[in-house]
């Protein structure tokens, strides 16, 4: 039995314009120690799926459907009270925007220690005092100064590291981590992702990436999942995955980073990504892709098998564009 | 924090002496010498320069003002000019059942409206958001005359639950003066409240869907504590900014309402002031009156530093 499970995942919103199916028939694993990607570009489903997990996503607009399992216990249909000691506790997450995820009224030490008053039953002094310690943890200078300062006073470096001292204060069995990176300078993006590194190795923390920054992604993955409009298009060890993409989508991600440009230009996907309201039987990615054929059209492919741990979801699969 | 609010007070001062200035000149722009009104029309030149001297009416403009703050200062706001009564004895007299009456609107204004504004804003869409935006917009609609004239029909001729007007103070007989300053407070108080429910409600809409939230549930926080603590802590400002604001409202709003529930305050002292051209009164009502602003305000950017740590700490700056 994995950490985590979660078998045909279906998420929809009912929004003014009608039914938006953001996730559609995701299935996918995450092991202990282990830090799966979430990759995909803007709007493929890759962040609710994942904010599926705690049900963060809005309420009586999200219709959920399928199974999520974390050591075994179903959390789809977990009451919300029992599900608010999951949150925080068990699963944590790090949020994009490290500018405003943390709240400008309260001291950071305040933020941290209310998670651990919450979940340990910590006083608030030892609250405090875990509190310091979790900032030395996450690499911040100076925490006994710090923990008494507001986000306002902090970096936005500093606040994303506040967020994840938040995150793994009460020692989550999985932690979600969405676009933790994307707002910061690259020099401090590459410490994140070490204190990420650090806890996995030290907590054997699971870490759920959420990123659309492949070079992230062979930076500190294990394992990836690239999803398409609103499925799981390819899924491979990241090794096999960068060596061997199958998937003609995975491939044009590929080349469109900045390191792979030729001729000083980013190679770019044609087209545009399907409307989320439909979903007709084809392969989402037919009209974009340079190896679509007829039976593209006729039926989707499904996610099967290419090498040991290695699933592409296309009809004409192959190394080559 | 100590520089902040020392810095705040020393703006105060200078607001006041502008504010004293005008004043000081606003009644010697008013047209007609009051040397000659005080003599009569039929005095001769020759008193009406004893007069004028002995008011200090011959000096210069610039010491008559210094006579005028000195004045003040010590207490001393002239007589009335109706019954020669000390204007500092009136306003002893009326201004605290002014500040009674506009304490207990208020109150009524905070519990009602925040109350109602924070539900309105966790059930929106809702049929209690409904109720509340309903009566919101009614209570903001409607004028408080009416409102008064509705209120003394229903709860004193029909029902008879409660005096139509009159005043008892508080000194004498606290149960007779809490039933009678109810309706004035209820009816002074609706338009404020709803108010200061349109604006909880936006400012919590716009904190509920922040990040800061998210992140709040991401914790496991029980619902109260992220709506209570997280979501309200921030929409504060915006409730202490309109209740400031709101106060030029809340002073016309008494002197409507004392007028029709025939309370002896400060609005109906400036009402008769104004009606009978009692200069002296109404130039102490206009002094307190902007005494009372400045305070408010003071009492409302020190909050703001309180709640706002953004300001609090930006120290001698840029505040």
């Amino acid at each position: 039995m994995s950490l985590l499970e979660i078998t045909d995942l279906a998420v929809h919103f009912d929004t003014e314009d009608g039914l938006v199916q953001a996730v559609r028939d995701i299935s996918l694993t995450l092991e202990e120690g282990e830090i799966l990607a979430l990759c995909g570009e803007s709007g493929c489903g890759k962040s609710v799926t994942a904010m599926s997990v705690p049900r963060l996503l809005p309420p009586g607009t999200t219709k959920l459907s399928g199974s999520i399992r974390l050591d075994g216990r179903e959390l789809t249909t977990l009451p919300e009270p029992e599900l608010r000691k999951v949150r925080g506790k068990d699963v944590s997450v790090v949020f994009q925007e490290p500018m405003t995820s943390l709240n400008p009224s309260f001291t950071v030490g305040y933020q941290i220690a209310e998670v651990l008053r919450r979940h340990e039953k910590l006083s608030r002094r030892a609250a405090m005092d875990r509190a310091v310690e979790l900032l030395e943890l996450v690499g911040i200078p100076a925490p006994r100064r710090r923990v008494k300062e507001y986000p306002h006073q902090l970096s936005g470096g500093m606040r994303q590291r506040v967020m994840i001292a938040i995150a793994v204060a009460c020692s989550p069995r999985v932690l979600i981590a969405d676009e933790p990176t994307t707002a910061l300078d690259v020099t401090i993006q590459a410490g994140v992702l070490d204190v990420f590194r650090d806890l996995r190795d030290r907590l054997g923390t699971a870490i759920i990436l959420i990123t659309h920054d492949l070079g992230v992604v062979a930076d500190i993955a294990d394992r990836a999942v690239v999803m398409y409009a609103g499925r799981a298009v390819e899924q491979a060890p990241v090794a096999e995955l960068f060596a061997r993409p199958r998937h003609p989508y995975t491939l044009g991600l590929m080349k469109a980073l900045p390191s792979a440009a030729v001729n000083g230009r980013l190679a770019e996907i044609p087209g545009m990504v399907p409307s989320p309201m439909s979903d007709p039987d084809e392969c989402a990615f037919r009209a974009r892709c340079p190896r679509a054929q007829d039976d593209c059209a006729t039926s989707r492919p499904p996610l099967v098998r290419q090498a040991a741990g290695h699933l592409a979801a296309c009809f004409h699969p192959g190394e080559q564009p | 924090m100590v520089w902040f609010i020392l810095r705040r007070c020393g703006s105060a001062v200078i607001v006041l002496f502008v504010a004293s200035v005008l004043i000081f000149l606003g009644v010697r722009a008013l047209p007609g010498d009051p040397a000659v009104v005080m003599a009569g029309e039929e005095a001769s030149p020759a008193v009406v320069e004893a007069i004028r001297h002995e008011f200090g009416l011959d000096k210069p403009l610039p010491a008559q003002y210094v006579d005028y703050v000195a004045q003040t200062l010590s207490g001393n706001l002239g007589r009335s000019t109706q019954d020669q009564i000390p204007v500092a004895d009136i306003l002893a007299e009326r201004l605290p059942v002014t500040l009674e009456l506009s304490a207990l609107a208020m109150l009524v204004a905070i519990v009602v409206g925040v109350g109602s504004g924070i539900v309105a804003s966790v059930r929106r869409g809702k049929l209690a958001d409904y109720v509340a935006t309903g009566f919101g917009l009614a209570g903001l609609s409607v004028p408080h005359f009416w409102l008064g004239l509705l209120g003394i029909l229903l709860f004193a001729v029909t029902l008879r639950w409660l005096p139509a007007s009159g005043y008892v103070p508080f000194t004498e007989d606290p149960g007779q003066n809490l039933q009678r300053m109810l309706l004035p407070a209820l009816v002074l108080g609706t338009g404020f409240a709803a108010i200061l429910m349109r604006q909880t409600r936006s400012a919590m809409l716009g904190a509920l869907s922040a990040d800061y939230v998210r992140t709040a549930r991401s914790k496991g926080l029980a619902e109260a504590k992220v709506v209570g603590a997280h979501a309200l802590r921030n929409s504060l400002t915006t409730v202490v900014t309109v209740l400031g604001l709101q106060l030029g409202a809340l002073i016309s709003g008494a002197v409507v309402t004392e007028q029709i529930f025939v309370i002896p305050g400060f609005g109906k002292l400036t009402v008769d002031a104004v009606l009978t051209r009692n200069y002296p009164v109404i130039q102490a009502v206009v002094l307190v009156t902007v005494i009372g602003y400045v305070v408010v305000n003071l009492l409302v950017d020190i909050a703001y530093a309180y709640l706002n740590p953004r300001i609090r700490l930006s120290g001698g700056g840029h505040g």
